[in-house]
């Protein structure tokens, strides 16, 4: 082993951010190189400030590297004035921690956050020095994996990934490891890659794409299925049922330089079922499993003192809806430890939860003002989608905010939604109008709404649905920004359509969308989710040149009988469970929260043999906490601000 | 009471920015559990001052900045209790070296100090290759009246002299040397520069000199202020030099 840094190191001085390459942070473990124990190489195939807070690629981290058989170091993407650099003077992609070639690992391991990396993952592997094809690499090269949430449709990568694991990776990592410690202590003799791939596909939950063969009648896929018998025709995703046994990460990375949510995280329950229907987190990781209160604390407090970090982000999919938020984050508050300084941010906020629960003065908050996700415009749409809030909570929670001396909300919306008219679409400037009505009784107000085109994602009950085209999600965005354009106090803002329908393609595509990345990559197209080096004419001429058609991938109604192309993948949900929920939705039909209502069998638990972990047995109170349930509130909205250094929180109605 | 840190920022950890080194500061304060003064305010923030910016790249024996505590610096360990304490919360390569009490009166270290002393490895294949060429450009540079040059400053070129900002210079040879570290043949210069008035930065006298600021290793040995005619460092001789570090920056 040896380190690339004397090589390396003439180059920073030429690169934006040299320290995005140093390494250094608190928290990174320098393991001593050992040929007894296999060699991960954990890449998070974005920029280093992107990648570094990533949770799941640092609880891996920390697991193999506590493990005797493994040991982890970590890569991102060279930023492309670095990649440039490098290419011309042949050094390969690097760890951070110890500068070691990617080459020398046994094991190149994706995170898969964002389905707009994917040509990031092919220069990454390309800059290891392996051929991104999984077919030419051979056993001199590392095996190449990935996970995340986009694995939940790992075809679209299935030519390029060697294999893919799919759901919570904390126990399913050891299983694969152990499988890949036995092949490199058998010396990874040639002809041996098949082999240890074989192995590798019977650890429940890890899929391998070369093990199954896609078949296809046309433009029609007519299925994925395994090429052995003792390779499983369905990957069931791994689930781990209790969090309180993972209270990772431990040593969470302080880095030297900034980076996106630069503080404190720790997650305080996996699994969401409020069942926006939209969303692919939330179905993917259900059931609900909530970390004790008592291991939080104790989490937060040993991770403030370890890191010096003066905020902490209670991370979750809907971090309101955890059973008594409110002691964890006053007791997070009072702790003396932590002298009135420590400030508590809860991502993912949802509106009622807002206005029943707690909010805490954050960091955030203070510098970039409030942000709510109502999602739809009006609320038949928000029925569609199942995100039930009303106007009401949105109002109240605005009126809170105000009144205590916010002058910007910032709202997050949807277009392209199914069913959606252009009543739903001119009900986004309607919504932030009145916001701005609501804030001017308090002074200075202004609302930014922001647009972004709705993306079908695999594994929901939208996932039959075809895609707005780019003209008609320009339309729409037109619509509203010529409704909203008198309106002083609202600014609009819209993602770009042309970057959804990328993100569409590679979403909700089969094997053949593969030689559309690698295309598109070998064109240059790389950091595709940067907004300065997105190209869809890459993606167009890609398409062209591979025959294929965004009709077909994106904008078309899938029919309730066709293959998809994930459906050798589960996440647990049953399909006739989501084929209902998306006939529901056709219906504007809403479905309440399981976690305090009936189970409607969506598969999740039953399947598994798991359970919600909550500490609470009734449902938070508030308006409209599910649907179908008493949506009568009208009354005082009982907000409780917290300031920071305030002792004693003041009480706001 | 404020106390005043000296420290070093040597190895990987200097491709960082003046920002990071800030809040690397504030980090290691609370994980010492050093008492700071905060600033009052709905967003209160420790009370810390740093000297004039590091540029991104440069290495540093004379890094300085000032922190005030909530209370008297004894209460707080005494300086060599804060050194040893704050050091192992600090980055590999980042050492507090020195501490000392302030005066209330001080200035800060912003406006106080007025010139740096540099030491640049210039390494064989960077520019100047041939020992004589670098002795001939600082004669010509010391020998020079005036040395007017365009260069950006807040976006805006600007052109000026900065022949009275060049305090000292002079191409060193061994044992004078007492820093910078070069891993190939090279040479190395020794540089006084003012930062007062609009100042200069290594980086503009060396493209001056016709070498790459990319290509060297540069190294802050000193800061100077002046007090009674008489130039001193910003921790004055003789104050508590905290206790030697042992862990050696890559």
């Amino acid at each position: 082993m040896t380190t690339l840094w004397p090589r390396l190191e003439p180059l920073l001085a030429r690169v934006q951010k040299p320290a995005r390459y140093i390494g250094c942070e608190d928290g990174a473990y320098v393991a001593p190189w050992s040929s007894s124990r296999v060699a991960w190489l954990l890449a998070y195939p974005d920029a280093y400030e992107v990648g570094l807070p990533n949770q799941g690629l640092q609880i891996l981290y920390e697991i193999l590297n506590d493990s005797p058989d493994a040991l982890a170091e970590r890569t991102y993407a060279p930023w492309p004035d670095m990649e440039a650099l490098m290419r011309e003077r042949r050094i390969p992609l690097f760890s951070v921690d110890n500068h070691r070639a990617a080459g020398e690992f046994d094991v190149l391991a994706f995170n898969l956050s964002a389905e707009l990396v994917y040509t990031n993952v092919l220069n990454c592997i390309d800059l290891a020095g392996a051929p991104v094809r999984a077919e030419a690499r051979d056993e001199s090269h590392p095996l190449i994996a990935a996970g995340g949430h986009c694995t939940f449709n790992p075809e679209p990568l299935a030519d390029y990934v060697d294999f893919f694991v799919i759901g919570d990776g904390e126990e399913a990592v050891s299983e694969a490891n152990a499988v890949i410690r036995d092949w490199k202590a058998s010396g990874r003799n040639p002809g041996t890659r098949p082999g240890v791939l074989r192995e590798l596909s019977h650890v429940p939950g890890v899929y391998v794409p070369s093990m199954y063969e896609a078949a296809y009648d046309g433009p029609r896929l007519v299925g994925v299925t395994p090429r052995y018998s003792d390779v499983p025709e369905v990957v069931e995703k791994r689930t781990v049922a209790d969090l309180a046994q993972w209270d990772y990460p431990r040593r969470q990375l302080v880095p030297l330089t900034e980076v996106v949510h630069d503080r404190l995280n720790v997650e305080i329950f996996r699994g969401c079922t409020r069942g926006c229907r939209f969303c692919q987190a939330g179905m993917i990781t259900r059931p609900v499993r909530e970390r004790p209160a008592e291991q939080v604390r104790r989490m937060v407090s040993e991770g403030l003192a370890r890191t010096g970090y003066d905020e902490v982000a209670l991370t979750s999919l809907s971090s309101a809806d955890y059973s008594g938020i409110d002691s964890v984050v006053e007791g997070i508050i009072d702790d003396p430890a932590c002298s009135g300084q420590v400030s508590v941010s809860l991502p993912s906020l949802r509106v009622d939860a807002f206005t029943v629960g707690i909010a805490s003065q954050i960091q955030k908050v203070r510098r970039t003002g409030l942000t709510f996700a109502p999602e739809g415009g009006t609320w038949r749409i928000r029925q569609v989608i199942n995100k039930l809030i009303r106007e009401e909570d949105l109002y109240g929670a605005v009126e809170s905010a105000f009144s205590q001396g916010w002058s910007r909300v910032k709202l997050y919306f949807l277009t392209g939604l199914p069913t959606e008219t252009d009543e739903d679409t001119l009900g986004i400037g309607e919504l932030a109008r009145n916001c701005v009505a609501v804030g001017r009784q308090h002074g200075r107000a202004s609302v930014t709404a922001s647009v972004g085109g709705f993306v079908p994602k695999p594994q929901t009950p939208f996932q039959w649905f075809g895609q707005d085209t780019v003209g008609e999600l320009r339309r729409k965005v037109d619509l509203l920004r010529d409704s909203t354009r008198k309106d002083k106090g609202v600014t609009l803002r819209w993602h770009d359509p042309r970057a959804s329908l990328a993100e569409g393609l590679a979403s909700r595509g089969d094997r053949r969308v593969g030689r559309v990345i690698e295309h598109v990559w070998r064109a240059g197209g790389i950091f595709q989710e940067w907004t300065e080096y997105f190209n869809l004419s890459l993606w167009e001429e890609a398409m062209a040149a591979e025959g294929l058609s965004f009709d077909w991938y994106v904008h078309r109604d899938r029919d309730p009988d066709e293959v998809l192309a994930w459906d050798h993948i589960s996440a647990g949900l049953h399909r006739d469970f989501l084929w209902g929920d998306w006939q529901d939705a056709l219906a504007a039909a809403g479905v309440p929260d399981c976690r305090w209502t009936p189970c409607y069998d969506c598969g999740a638990c039953t399947g598994y043999g798991l359970e919600h972990v909550v500490a609470s047995a009734v449902a938070p109170a508030g308006g409209s906490q599910g649907t179908n349930q008493d949506l009568s509130s009208g009354h005082i909205v009982p907000v409780r601000l917290v300031g920071r250094r305030a002792p004693a929180p003041a009480a706001v109605v | 009471m404020k106390v005043r840190f000296r420290f070093t920022k040597q190895g990987k950890v200097r491709w960082t920015s003046h920002r990071d080194v800030a809040r690397m500061w504030e980090r290691a304060l609370r994980r010492a559990v050093i008492p700071v003064a905060y600033s009052e305010g709905f967003s209160p923030r420790p009370k810390i001052s740093f000297g004039l910016a590091l540029p991104t790249g440069a290495e540093s024996v004379a890094e300085y900045l000032d922190v005030e505590l909530a209370v008297g610096p004894e209460e707080a360990g005494g300086p060599a209790g804060l050194a040893g304490a704050l050091s192992p919360m600090l980055p590999e390569g980042m050492d507090v070296t020195a501490v000392a009490p302030t005066g209330p009166g001080e200035p800060s270290l912003q406006h106080d100090v007025v010139a740096c002393r540099w030491e640049i490895g210039i390494p064989s294949d960077v520019g100047i290759d041939q020992p004589e060429g670098l002795e001939e450009a600082v004669a010509e540079v010391l020998a020079a009246e005036e040395i007017v040059v365009t260069r950006e400053r807040k976006g805006q070129p600007v052109t000026d002299d900065i022949r009275p900002s060049i305090l000292a210079l002079s191409a060193l040879s061994g044992p004078e040397r007492s820093v910078v570290t070069l891993t190939g043949p090279g040479r190395v210069l020794g540089v006084e520069l003012a930062t007062v008035g609009r100042g200069l930065r290594p980086a503009e006298l060396l493209t001056h000199l016709g070498v790459d600021p990319a290509g060297v290793r540069t190294v802050r040995t000193h800061q100077w202020i002046e007090r009674d005619g008489a130039r001193r460092e910003p921790i004055p001789a003789g104050a508590t030099d905290a206790p030697p570090v042992e862990r050696q920056a890559s």
